[in-house]
């Protein structure tokens, strides 16, 4: 059973239906026992990282996912949940992460050239940095769905695959069982369909 | 690179698209689930599905339908019609919707805009907005483009974008259903006054208008249309690779 943990944040339906259509059961839950239960752990997120950390912090889900993480169990991070895998956030303020992975994360804001709209919504290709089981059917150019206006920056020890929006994005990382993706896996159709399958089979 | 986006758009009604639509692979569909399907198969970056019943009923069905699409495709799903209220919002959203387009009902309510992106982020509110020159002025027109409102246009958005809006579409009812292309002065406004990605909407007729789109305004992110994709006299996949030709950054599926 995969986990997606449910912390108040953001809407899991289609999150819950990919699985599904893959054919995995995933149960959205905000229980730690059903975490512990869980053979894979789905940490997922949309809006402010500040709030967010704040409501995994008051739920007991941030000391929950890092017990699962350090026992070895494979966990993914979605989008701003990606970005929480990180030591810190400079999203309005300075907020610190889970700090599962190096890295900081930083507004696109300043750093993009001009005429690049903040946030990057859309489909963007993927130039793969390093092999990787979670990319193992992935290719090269394969296009995923993003929608955020900050990301990761200085983990260049985890990184798995990059995006091109005027500068180099962080897209997907991964070290030893902690990955996260910067894009929407469950809205990139058949290519984030088997991103998703391909972290069932870690 | 970010790709261009192509999104169909299915006007829905008691459950069934409207108008149905031919595709010599599928014959007559009016299902918006196989239609969305199918869409999805063949190259669609996002879809729109624009609710146009009246009824309570007709309603309670699309959200079914609506429910039932994003249980089956992944790409993301914008819903539109009959939004007036952050409660609508909420229930679209809980079946799968991952962006709600308000058109009259910001105007009717121009705090909806601010309300929603407060509660859902600004990426989930799109502000579609129906334009028509009149006398030489940009004007906002509400229901369904039947009622002048006497906004004008740039304002409005410029407006709405300052409250939080994420993404404009443009729908021109000058160029709708003419088929001779979009409206590049109309969007070459828009982009001026909107920091946020552009949809254009109204007046697509084959691949060139699409190609003199992306051509001309590189600030338009997006094309939308509905019927030339339902007749298949525009292939989405015929789209990409002419997109990709021209030098256009194009999502190719497959």
């Amino acid at each position: 059973m995969i986990a997606i943990i449910d912390y108040g944040v953001g809407n899991l339906f289609s999150l819950q239906s990919s699985f599904r259509a893959i054919g995995q059961e995933a149960e959205v839950t905000a229980d730690p026992d059903r975490l512990r239960q869980a053979d894979r752990v789905i940490l997922p997120g949309v809006g402010a990282f500040g709030d967010a950390a704040e409501k995994l912090k008051r739920s007991g889900m941030d000391e929950a996912v890092r017990l699962e993480a350090s026992s070895g169990k494979p966990l993914m991070g979605i989008c701003l949940g990606m970005q929480l895998l990180f030591e810190k956030s400079y999203e309005y303020g300075e907020h610190v992460g889970l700090g599962l992975l190096k890295g900081s994360i930083l507004p696109m804001a300043g750093r993009l050239p001009e005429g690049l709209k903040i946030p990057q919504m859309g489909w963007n290709a993927l130039k793969i940095r390093k092999p990787s089981a979670l990319l193992k059917n992935t290719r090269e150019g394969d296009c995923v769905y993003f929608v955020h206006s900050y990301s990761a920056t200085g983990c260049e020890d985890s990184l798995l695959a990059e995006v091109e929006y005027g500068i180099d994005i962080t897209a997907c990382v991964g070290r030893g069982n902690v990955f996260g993706c910067q894009f929407h896996p469950e809205k990139s159709g058949s290519v984030g369909l088997k991103i998703l399958e391909a972290f069932c089979r870690l | 690179m970010i790709t261009k986006r192509i999104i169909p758009c299915l006007d829905v009604r008691d459950g069934r698209v409207v108008k149905g639509v031919n595709f010599e692979q599928l014959g007559d569909v009016a299902s918006p689930v196989e239609l969305a399907a199918y869409y999805s198969e063949h190259g669609a970056d996002e879809l729109v599905f624009y609710d146009i019943t009246a009824s309570a009923e007709g309603r309670a069905l699309f959200t079914d339908i609506l429910r039932e699409t994003a249980q089956r495709v992944f790409i993301p799903l914008t819903v539109g019609g009959g939004i007036n209220t952050t409660a609508d919002f909420d229930r679209v959203l809980k079946c799968g919707a991952d962006k709600v387009s308000v058109n009259s009902g910001a105007i009717r309510d121009p705090s909806l805009v601010g309300k929603a992106a407060k509660l859902y982020g600004d990426q989930c509110v799109v502000l579609s907005v129906d334009i028509k020159r009149v006398d030489g002025v940009f004007r906002v027109f509400a229901r369904g483009g039947r009622d002048n409102t006497g906004l004008e246009a740039m304002e409005w958005i410029r407006r709405c974008v300052g409250e939080g809006a994420g993404e404009v579409v443009v729908n021109s009812i000058d160029t709708d259903g003419v088929k001779k292309g979009f409206d590049l002065e109309m969007l070459e406004k828009v982009c001026e006054v909107a920091p946020v990605p552009v949809i254009a909407s109204g007046g697509a007729g084959k691949i060139e208008d699409f190609i003199q789109l992306f051509h001309t305004l590189p600030g338009v992110d997006a094309g939308l249309a509905a019927s030339i994709f339902h007749f298949g006299e525009v292939r989405i996949e015929d789209l990409k690779r002419r997109m990709r030709e021209e030098g256009i950054p194009a999502r190719i599926v497959g």
